[in-house]
């Protein structure tokens, strides 16, 4: 295997500018209403760095796992490898065309048939039509859907269609690949078959970057490993040592967020009662560990007894399961009450997790009524657990997102009841 | 590809095949690239031209349909029941088929182009490609609405009797910088429309506006002549009147007003690809 060097990333940084608003002014109406009512007043502005001073190296036929909380910068590294945004320092370069994998399905359009969004999604990619037409059975094959060729893909289950949208890009002759492990969708076999696509990508001199927050998987298919922290490169090197720092660091970093201007979905919540700020001691929890929140909330009249209902969804979004604490909390106006919450070992599953608090009245067992919810409050991972030889475990997503205790096998001899 | 080996494996001698950098320029700095991704231009573009139609009833008929439906109704109105006079010896549905071509192309061009990136926000945001691909695509999908029209035109003038005059060699001319008018257009206010999304609603106002501003169905000799400098100085005037002369033969308007429609669509392209390109490396960020 060649040791040449495919990627080379210097000092690269980005950074947006943030106006200071009080709202966001998206119509130019409302930026020269703006400008009329305040006509010396320039608009705060402030630079954030998403990446800064980020600099690596990978081989050719070299697979770099890359990972981080998130907005730790991972995504605007990928978006500048890939060039859809540009950097503001440093320089990347690269030997060898990229083709990118962190979205699905980018330009399928559902009136369109399967065999001519091949077609289109293949040119978005980057393949040329000759290329397409070479690798057009494989794709068909390699997604299973040879006999809704000429179906336009609305018609399709949303399986097919991300099996689709997959095999595309993973037919993808590029040097480089970037690749983001949420992708790996479907049932058990087909992700089997993602995997076995990037082992077989790598040996064959081609560099991936895969993108993910399962430490298993990221130990299991990458010699090395970078690790980013907001917006820097915290570590990079071989996979096991960057891990171990990952998930030592993170489980000392603290996770605060201030949620007391975030707009709710729905505009009657927050107003007798609002909820300020939602901390979790450690924004990474180790899978046997209990979870601990802290809930600081304002309230405009006494209220109470409240109840805390916490919810928890999946980096999918789908629902994992909710919690209501009991109706224990007394809210006197203008005093800011902190709530401290321990769910008892979850047992969720290693993955990336997302926090709803509500403060209002009512459970499973009586009419609910909320105050303030506040989705999505805080986001939190659940490391994996690590075995007695220091074997970070891995779990497949097609597991799901609980990790039940060990069924007790009763007995086990001839089997009889059956015949 | 870059592979050669080199003595130090670690460190390769040979050039990257692409550098990464922060840049801001004023003009496309790739047409070599653009060039590279034609094929997916033409994707684009043929992607347009079959959706238009998927599920409908009467399918390519409206490709006909429309044209012949938007020339009857204003040879209705202002053949119709503003009785102007059309020029002599040529019907007045012939007289505004043949603007309806130039209008075409022009109001197509300049829609499509402007709100293409917005409507493709999610392929902007997540792959790459060079930004001008899209709105050049849409130039390549109006040719379908053109040629048909153009077509329906041949018959007409075939049924009529109208012949055009030599100055029918002239037609790519008028054609092209017709385009170029639109694209320049369509450019700078898709790139503005990517951030202010109040472009989405002026722009159409002001297409309505140009088409009964325009001698579109109507000849500038029936624009009263006090208007008709004011008419002269709009680029669309020019570009009608000449194209109209090329196609059906129509009186061909001063030299000064086809150079002044010329320049001006050339200048406006040019205007239109800087501010494109000025504002491109950041929709990504704001779509």
């Amino acid at each position: 295997m060649s040791s040449d060097v495919a990627i080379r990333v210097e000092d690269l940084g980005k950074s947006y500018t943030i106006r200071h608003q009080q709202s966001d002014h998206v119509t130019l109406a409302q930026v020269a209403l703006e400008r009329a009512k305040h006509p010396l007043r320039r608009n705060q502005k402030e630079d954030f760095w998403a990446l800064r001073e980020v600099g690596f190296e990978v081989n050719q036929g070299e697979v770099l796992g890359l990972i981080g909380r998130n907005g730790a910068g991972k995504s605007t590294l990928l978006k500048l490898l890939t060039r859809i945004t540009a950097p503001s320092t440093g320089r990347i370069d690269l030997w060898g065309r990229v083709g990118s994998l962190l979205e699905v399905g980018t330009g399928f359009h559902p009136e369109l048939t399967g065999r001519e969004n091949i077609y289109l999604n293949g040119s978005i990619l980057g393949m040329s039509r000759k290329e397409i037409d070479r690798q057009f059975d494989a794709i068909v094959e390699f997604a299973g859907v040879e006999k809704f060729l000429d179906t336009p893909v609305k018609r399709y289950s949303s399986g097919m269609y991300v099996r689709l949208a997959f095999a595309v890009a993973a037919h993808l002759e590029t040097e480089i690949l970037l690749l983001d492990e949420v992708l790996a969708v479907g049932d058990g076999d087909f992700q089997q078959k993602c995997f076995q696509k990037v082992n077989s990508l790598s040996s064959s001199g081609r560099s991936v970057i895969l993108v993910s927050h399962n430490m298993g998987s990221i130990s299991t298919f990458t010699d090395r490993a970078a690790y980013l922290e907001a917006g820097r490169l915290v570590t990079v090197g071989p996979t096991d040592a960057v891990v171990a720092e990952y998930l030592e660091r993170g489980g000392a970093t603290a996770n605060q967020v201030d949620v007391s201007s975030r707009r709710r979905d729905d505009p009657a919540h927050g107003r007798e009662a609002r909820i300020l700020r939602v901390s979790m001691e450690h924004g990474l929890v180790a899978g046997d560990d209990d979870i601990r929140v802290r809930v600081v909330a304002r309230a405009s009249e006494p209220l109470g007894p409240l109840r805390i209902g916490q919810s928890i969804r999946g980096a999918d979004g789908t629902a994992v399961g909710t919690s209501f604490s009991e109706a224990a909390v007394r809210l006197e106006p203008g005093v800011e009450t902190g709530v401290d919450l321990v769910i008892d070992q979850p047992r969720l599953a290693p993955g990336h997790y997302q926090l709803t608090v509500s403060l209002g009245i009512g459970n499973e067992a009586a009419a609910v009524r909320d105050y303030d919810v506040v989705y999505d409050a805080v986001h939190f991972e659940v490391a994996p657990t690590v075995t007695a030889d220091g074997i970070v475990t891995s779990w497949h997503r097609v597991w799901g997102a609980m990790r039940f205790d060990p069924p007790r096998i009763l007995s086990a001899d001839v089997d009889t009841l059956g015949r | 590809m870059a592979t050669s080996q080199s003595a130090d494996p670690t460190t390769p001698d040979d050039k990257p095949l692409l550098t990464i950098k922060p840049r801001r320029s004023w003009l496309p700095s790739h047409p070599k690239e653009l060039w590279s991704f034609r094929e997916l231009g033409v994707r684009f573009a043929a992607r347009d031209v079959t959706l238009r139609y998927r599920q409908t009833l009467l399918g390519a008929v409206w490709v006909i349909l429309v044209p012949l439906l938007g020339a009857g109704i204003l040879s209705f109105v202002f053949g119709g029941v503003a009785n102007l006079q059309g020029p002599p010896g040529i019907p007045y549905f012939v007289f505004t088929l043949a603007g309806m071509v130039a209008w075409t192309a022009f109001s197509q061009v300049t829609t499509r182009s402007s709100s293409v990136l917005v409507g493709n926000s999610q392929m902007v945001g997540k792959v790459y490609f060079p930004r001008l691909l899209l709105p050049i695509s849409t130039v390549l999908s109006t040719f379908v609405d053109v040629a048909v029209s153009l077509a329906l035109l041949i018959v007409l003038l075939g049924i009529s009797g109208v012949r055009p005059g030599l100055g029918v060699i002239t037609f790519p001319m008028w054609f092209l910088l017709i385009i170029a008018l639109a694209l320049g257009i369509g450019l700078a206010s898709g790139a503005l429309m990517v951030r202010y999304r109040d472009i989405q609603y002026i722009l159409p106002v002001g297409i309505q506006f140009l088409l009964f501003a325009s001698p579109v169905a109507y000849t500038l000799a029936s624009v009263p002549a006090s208007a008709q400098t004011l008419y002269e100085l709009n680029p669309l005037t020019g570009l009608l009147e000449g194209m109209r002369w090329s196609l059906i033969g129509t009186e061909r308007p001063d030299n000064w007003v086809l150079i002044w429609a010329g320049v001006c669509s050339v200048v406006v392209l040019v205007i239109g690809t800087v501010v494109f390109t000025r504002m491109e490396r950041e929709f990504a960020d704001v779509i």
